[in-house]
């Protein structure tokens, strides 16, 4: 179990902009008034994109049972990542201290049956509070079965699913990063190759594949994405990298900072939703590598792609001009998402800024104009008399409040993780256009909101 | 507006098609004690015997005047007439139908004529009602067949207002309702309970819901028909308070009993979707003059509900459909209502009803017109019937399995389409065969300087659930 200081320390993030003013750290849950996942959650959504590790819960059935088998994000090879594996800790586990056994035998059978590379373990509350000592049993069993079994200590109990990505990212930077070279650089006679890693990089649905290309054309090898579509001896190669690119959210921003710490690699912030971001992304690996080659033609892969993206938008912005947009995200940066939209011509007449920091308002601010409205409360009322408020046309927000949206029949995009659809990259905006005109146009809004016509025959036979 | 495309090929290759007799028989399997005659050789029985085996998993009583190559040359008036005179003497039903078949109407068959001269020869069958329809294959299908067969029937059966004496509303509860054969036994059961719920008694006409539902009956085994619409009944439609005619291709039928019996009449395209549920369940609290069930409501808005969820799968959807007129006229206005683009409507008879539907074009022709098209403009999704699944497999889409026959689908004969909740179950379906297999994926990207090595990896078994 970890100690109140390694949950302090794990809290207190220089490298994160809420540390700072008014908000500092991550926020104490508040008892009757919390929504969001724990850190378990929290932990298990950061590394489970790893695709050919076992991950294996550690604890009774609520952890796993109903969390596994979250399909959003997509590997390109190994599957192994869909399979649930959980000790499932029975009531006689607990009262007899048999859940360490049960644990032990639990990894033999992972790797038996599946032969995996790695098992991660992630431990939960109830193993974390009868003491199980799972470090020293993932120590003994990498020693019996000669595979790296790495313990991920993310009790529920230890605070809230961003502390989470944070226990994730940690584990990651101790038991994992730097325990294996990357294979020799490959070369290319026109330009220098360059390792960088991405942070962050989900690939829900799939979406970095969009981006994937431009990097290859670059001339970057792309050691590892922590963590979608990653493969466990990538993420081994991570310390490699010549720069790290944070990807939309301060999720696991401790690994970039801790890799410029251990090993002096720079890193940036970064976005691949929307056309200005992705090119931004883009230009900022070139500027952080300092190769003047490398510079000039990522300028010219931008120009390239952007005049191809705007050709094929045209016949969409037409559609979507005007459209009002309440934004309410997040995971997500606020802002990243917001110049996506500004780039199709749609108004962002508000958006949440729960999670933002000072200075991600500062830059709302800046691209919506000084009235901007904020939201700071994300109750479904408030929402709801937002979007009644200011006339919106969609609300774009988190899967969670799809269904809040949809019973008050309100178009609705969803921009969570668990969504099927992948916006990232150039070609992200082609299905963001196309999944926006779906819902603001669809022709079940007027259906459902007419009133039952007898309703409405009772009414004038009165009147 | 849609433009219709005729058929402009010489070959039809898979057919979407049945003919006119099938239809023909399928209207007469919804009456009491009923039997159809097809006027043809013994094959255009047989294979339509089969057709309706195969769909219904039922015995289907089903009997032919057998033209034989004499017969066919030089007239099969005998033939008709025999035939009458056998089903009557061994199965004492309490209808026959004779509908002719190509062969009979190419020879130039006159089964009016033939009527006469067995009602003349005949007396003692008198009580046995009998009524001929031309029913040629090489024109029409299966829903024209069926409309002409409904047709027929309440022009002999139905007894003028003026020589009978009925009178609309003289049974104040009674509603007639005519139904297209596109509504199935299960369509029918969920109707009834809906015009029930309004204290009205429906008369189904035909009624396969009561004849083709598949329950298990007392005798074992029976020549005809084990119950359908009451012959009966036909001469009681005229006292109704009203007609309800569900399907445009009975349009012709039901303006018919108008004009016999004077009942006020409401016609319904379809009850696919919320507009179409509505205007019935408007029409019958008016009839009724009672306020709609709260049981009703619930299923409205459970249908809105549906609308929402599922418009995020239907959305944009690309779908191609294969059915008659009136089933392809009730979905093409169903997925038009969810955001859902036709890119391929085939159907398989031209009828006004097409002028109206909300799709640019309608091809008459077969499933090879519809792979084609569905190929052409990238369909994601495929409405048809059984023979349709090879069509989609090649395609590599799902299907929704709608329409004549069904095969490969058990129960298909009497799955629930209509009203508030047989649109929601619909919409369901579809949105299932979107999210499990039409769902389209970024594709896969591997990069040039990878160091994944799956292929060396071990792989986890590939897990469906399907």
């Amino acid at each position: 179990m970890k100690t109140n200081k390694d949950i302090a320390e794990l809290l207190d993030e220089p490298a994160c902009e809420h540390n700072k003013k008014e908000k500092s750290g991550c926020a104490k849950p508040k008892p009757g008034s919390t929504a969001g996942g724990c850190a378990f959650d929290g932990a298990q959504i950061a590394l489970l994109p790893i695709a050919d590790v076992a991950h294996l819960v550690h604890g009774s059935i609520a952890c796993a049972g109903s969390s596994w088998d979250n399909r959003g994000t997509r590997s390109s090879g190994s599957q192994l990542y869909q399979i649930g594996m959980t000790t499932d800790l029975t009531e006689q586990d607990v009262i007899m201290g048999r859940s360490e056994k049960r644990l032990f035998h639990s990894i033999k059978q992972a790797i038996d049956s599946y032969n995996p590379p790695a098992v991660f373990v992630y431990n939960t509350c109830v193993p974390a509070l009868v003491g199980d000592d799972i470090n020293a049993i993932c120590k003994n069993a990498a020693e019996r079965y000669g595979v790296p079994v790495i313990p991920i200590d993310c009790a529920g109990f230890y605070g809230t699913k961003n502390l989470g990505n944070r226990i994730a990212g940690d584990a990651m930077v101790n038991h994992v990063i730097g325990t294996r070279e990357p294979e020799p650089q490959p070369q290319h006679p026109n330009y220098k190759i360059h390792d960088v890693n991405l942070i962050g990089e989900y690939n829900i649905a799939g979406e970095f594949w969009q981006v994937l290309p431009l990097l290859d054309e670059m001339g970057l090898r792309v050691l590892c994405t922590l963590s979608g579509d990653a493969r466990f001896h990538e993420v081994q190669t991570m310390h490699r990298a010549e720069v790290n690119m944070m990807v939309c959210s301060k999720a696991m921003v401790n690994v970039a900072r801790k890799l410029q710490k251990e090993y002096g690699t720079p890193w940036f912030e970064g976005s691949f939703y929307g056309i200005s971001d992705t090119s931004q992304a883009l230009r900022d690996f070139a500027k952080n590598l300092n190769d003047a080659d490398l510079v000039e033609r990522t300028e010219k892969i931008i120009t390239r792609e952007e005049a191809r993206i705007q050709t094929a938008l045209e016949p969409w912005k037409a559609r979507l001009k005007g459209k009002r947009v309440l934004l309410f995200t997040g995971g997500v940066k606020s802002w990243s998402v917001i110049s996506a939209l500004q780039d199709l011509s749609m108004v962002v007449v508000a958006t949440g800024t729960k999670k933002s920091t000072e200075e991600d308002k500062a830059r709302i601010r800046e691209l919506m104009g000084e009235e901007a409205m904020m939201i700071e409360d994300g109750s479904p009322k408030a929402l709801l008399k937002c979007v009644r408020d200011y006339n919106v046309d969609i609300l774009i927000a988190g899967g969670r409040n799809m269904y809040t949206a949809l019973k008050a029949k309100i178009p609705f995009l969803d921009i969570n993780q668990e969504r099927e659809f992948g916006y990232e990259g150039y070609q992200g905006m082609l299905e963001l256009v196309r999944q926006l005109s779906l819902t603001i146009e669809s022709p079940v809004w007027e259906a459902v909101r007419a009133p039952a016509p007898w309703k409405n025959a009772k009414e004038t036979q009165h009147g | 507006m849609a433009e219709i495309i005729k058929r402009n090929k010489a070959l039809s290759v898979n057919p979407l098609k049945a003919s006119q007799p099938v239809g023909g028989t399928l209207a007469t399997l919804g009456f009491d004690r009923a039997m159809p005659m097809l006027h043809g050789s013994q094959g255009c029985t047989a294979f339509a015997k089969v057709f309706f085996v195969r769909h219904f998993r039922e015995p289907i009583p089903l009997q032919t005047t057998a033209m034989d190559q004499s017969s066919s040359v030089m007239g099969a008036d005998e033939n008709v007439i025999e035939g009458i005179k056998a089903i009557a003497e061994k199965s004492n039903p309490a209808l026959i139908v004779v509908l002719t078949t190509g062969l009979a109407e190419t020879q130039g068959a006159d089964v009016h004529r033939n009527l006469k001269e067995f009602r003349e020869t005949y007396p003692q069958f008198d009580h046995i009602a009998v009524v001929m329809v031309n029913t040629p294959d090489f024109t029409g299908c299966v829903e024209t067949g069926y409309a002409a067969t409904v047709y027929e029937i309440i022009k002999a059966l139905v007894p003028n207002a003026a020589e009978a004496g009925t009178k609309p509303n003289n049974r104040p509860r009674q509603v007639n309702v005519l139904v297209s054969p596109m509504l199935t036994s299960g369509d029918l059961e969920a109707l009834r309970d809906t015009i029930e719920q309004f204290n009205l008694r429906p008369v189904f006409v035909p009624d396969i819901s009561d004849s083709l539902d598949g329950s298990l009956t007392e005798d074992d085994f029976s020549p005809v028909t084990i119950g359908g619409t009451p012959i009966s009944e036909l001469k009681t439609l005229g006292d109704a308070t009203a007609t309800l005619v569900i399907g445009a291709s009975l349009q012709k039928a039901g303006d018919l009993l108008k004009e016999k019996t004077g009942v006020p009449t409401y016609h319904f395209d379809h009850l696919y979707g919320l507009q179409a549920n509505d205007d019935l369940i408007l029409t019958l609290a008016n009839i009724s003059q009672q306020p709609v069930p709260e049981r009703i409501e619930r299923q409205r808005s459970q249908l809105q509900d549906a609308m929402l969820d599922t418009h995020f799968m239907l959305g944009q959807l690309r779908v191609a459909i294969a059915a008659d007129p009136d089933q392809l006229n009730a979905f093409s206005h169903l997925l038009a209502g969810m955001g859902a683009e036709i890119v391929a409507a085939v159907t398989t008879a031209h009828t006004p009803i097409l002028a109206n539907m909300p799709v640019k074009q309608i091809k008459i022709g077969d499933l090879e017109d519809l792979e084609l098209l569905a190929k052409e403009h990238k369909a994601q999704l495929l409405i048809g019937n059984s023979h349709a699944v090879s069509s989609a497999e090649r395609l590599g889409i799902p299907i929704l399995r709608a329409g004549f026959p069904l095969y490969d689908l058990i129960g298909g004969y009497q799955k629930t389409w209509v009203g508030y909740r047989g649109t929601r179950q619909a919409l369901f379906d579809l949105a299932n065969l979107v999210i499990n297999f039409a769902h389209e994926e970024i594709e896969v990207y591997h990069s040039i300087y990878s160091q994944k090595f799956d292929a060396a990896q071990h792989h986890a078994p590939s897990l469906s659930c399907h």
